[in-house]
């Protein structure tokens, strides 16, 4: 079991999202960087669809009330354990009492923690993701709150293993890291102004020609109405060669659409399931997890590939994660 | 049937059935869904239907295994084509009459004399046109059993409100334009609220999580306040 002491901005439970309700109007929500939370549970032993704590910019402090197997990934929040820093992307394996903190957000704007076993919270809509807006899933449905206390559920023979494995070493310390990391290109570039790839949206010949090469020659900034339904973004102005009535049709993950006032939306994790604004364009699913770890300020920039590449890319990125996950299996055989 | 077969996303095909809001496309629509529901194919995540298309979703990397080497877009085509070839658009004479009680007026629908006001009618007018047509839900979107209805008359539309209210409590029921609907969950919008009903239409612990689906026929019934707080009681038993 973990302890809730400071919540942070926005740390709830997340999984990979509800699926199969969208029919109904039920929003996907999951995890923002989707990638970074399957890792996560990786390092733990978990299956990648076990719930994760997602934090946002500033990280909550938590202690915990029994030993654990955790891993925190993604966005860099300055973690630390009883004072002393602790690294992303790796297995650490926590003493009972000791506090995990977060501190300045250095670099990305999500971390996600795991932990051996996964939070003990009811399913609804056979998902454990936290819907904000309805109230539901996740713990009570809500942010989390000081005071809070998640239980562990069971962990898997695979993190039985990685734990003793670990606890073995520890001697006086309140916490010990694996002694290997991720080599492999999945962990997110540091780039000040990331590129992200995209493909024509259904509407991008509707948009003036300016408006389309706007789209990617110019820098947007990440706008403070941004949250986990979109990013607005703030750049030049995109138009319409001619007024067009849509009629509303399914959106996704990453959808680029343009209401009247000209600022494109991206659209995220806590998405409609429909929209009637036009689509200029669709982030590859590859740079999902680079525009989730965006925060409001940053710029980015747009650049067109196939919907060819960018399956390529998706599908790349997918067996490079079947890779790790082998890789991990082998090493805590 | 005549369709084309859009990319939506990597992991998404978005089919496009018809190209007008019409009762012609929402049973072609219908025919599909049936389709997906009564026999959905192993390689299909999810589906959503909307006015004049169903976008379904798969698990790329799975779909990508079973094609030997074809990209998952185009496999996933080659796949839901024989699904659509032979369709014929369904008829929704046999769909469900679902009644909708709706409290008009007062607390509870505070734009009830604007929207009468507008169209030059008294707010009883505006009740009684609003609880004698036949509604049909084209499609449910932008929020959990959030009903979009086609058949309003034109002598109640009006427009949205210059500035969407913060706040729009749950079970309200509204005009934008043409249309009318019901709002599900409290969220922010800039419809014009002419009354409430008693019935949840979003429901997270049973096992169809909605009131309401794309097919059903609606049926607004006035009834008094009295009876709401009466409806309300037995709803939360």
């Amino acid at each position: 079991m973990l302890k809730i002491i400071k919540p942070g901005l926005l740390s709830s439970i997340q999984d990979l999202g509800r699926t199969g309700f969208q029919k109904f109007g039920v929003i996907a929500s999951g995890a923002m960087d989707p990638l970074s939370h399957r890792v996560a549970n990786l390092l733990t032993g978990n299956i990648e669809s076990e719930p994760t704590l997602e934090m946002t910019m500033i990280g909550p402090a938590i202690t915990f009330e029994k030993d654990a197997l955790i891993s925190i990934c993604g966005g860099d929040l300055s973690p630390s354990i009883n004072g002393q820093p602790v690294r992303l992307w790796r297995s650490i394996y926590v003493k009972k009492g000791s506090e995990l903190k977060f501190g300045h957000c250095l670099q990305g704007c999500r971390a996600y923690l795991s932990v051996a076993g996964g939070f003990s919270v009811p399913y609804v809509m056979k998902s454990k993701a936290t819907y904000l807006r309805a109230g539901i899933g996740g713990f009570e449905g809500r942010a989390l709150k000081a005071g809070d206390q998640l239980v562990f559920g069971k962990p898997s023979s695979q993190s039985k293993r990685m734990m003793d494995y670990l606890s073995r070493q520890l001697q006086n310390q309140s916490f010990i890291e694996n002694d290997w990391s991720i080599t492999s290109d999945l962990l997110p570039s540091t780039n000040a102004v990331p590129t992200i790839r995209m493909t024509k949206g259904r509407q991008f010949e509707l948009f003036t020609k300016e408006s389309r090469e706007t789209l990617l020659d110019h820098a947007f900034e990440v706008s403070a109405q941004s949250d986990r339904m979109g990013y607005r973004l703030k750049g030049p102005g995109l138009t319409l060669s001619e007024p067009a009535e849509l009629i509303s049709e399914a959106v996704n993950f990453g959808s680029i659409q343009v209401p009247p006032d000209g600022n494109p939306i991206v659209l995220l994790a806590d998405r409609q399931t429909t929209g009637g604004y036009p689509k200029i364009g669709q982030v590859a699913f590859a740079d999902l997890p680079l525009l989730a770890q965006a925060k409001p300020g940053d710029k980015l920039k747009f650049a067109e590939i196939s919907h060819e590449e960018a399956q390529r890319l998706y599908l790349d990125r997918e067996l490079k994660l079947k890779e790790l996950k082998q890789g991990i299996h082998l090493k805590t055989r | 049937m005549d369709y084309t077969l859009h990319p939506l996303g990597d992991n998404a095909v978005l089919i496009e059935l018809g190209n007008e809001i019409s009762e012609k496309s929402h049973q072609k629509v219908q025919a599909l869904t049936d389709v997906l529901e009564d026999q959905p194919p192993g390689w299909m995540n999810e589906y959503i239907p909307a006015y004049t298309t169903v976008t379904i979703f798969y698990d790329p990397l799975a779909i990508y295994q079973l094609s030997e080497g074809k990209l998952p877009f185009d496999y996933a085509c080659e796949l839901i084509e024989p699904l659509i070839k032979d369709l014929e658009a369904s008829n929704t004479a046999e769909s469900r009459l679902v009644e909708i009680p709706v409290c008009y007026g007062g607390k509870f629908g505070p734009d009830l004399d604007y929207v009468a006001k507008h169209n030059g009618i008294s707010p009883e007018e505006v009740i009684d046109i609003h609880s004698s047509g036949d509604y049909l839900v084209y499609m449910i979107g932008f929020a959990p059993g959030f009903p979009f209805i086609g058949g309003m008359s034109e002598k109640i539309a009006a427009p949205r409100r210059e500035s969407p209210r913060l706040k729009i409590p749950e079970r309200s029921v509204g005009i934008a334009g043409m249309q009318t609907g019901i709002y599900p969950i409290e969220t922010p919008g800039g419809w014009q609220l002419i009354g409430r009903t008693p019935v949840r239409l979003f429901r997270p612990h049973d096992e169809s999580p909605t009131l309401l689906k794309a097919g059903d026929k609606i049926k607004f019934k006035p009834i008094s306040r009295a009876e709401y707080e009466k409806w309300k009681e037995t709803e939360s038993c």
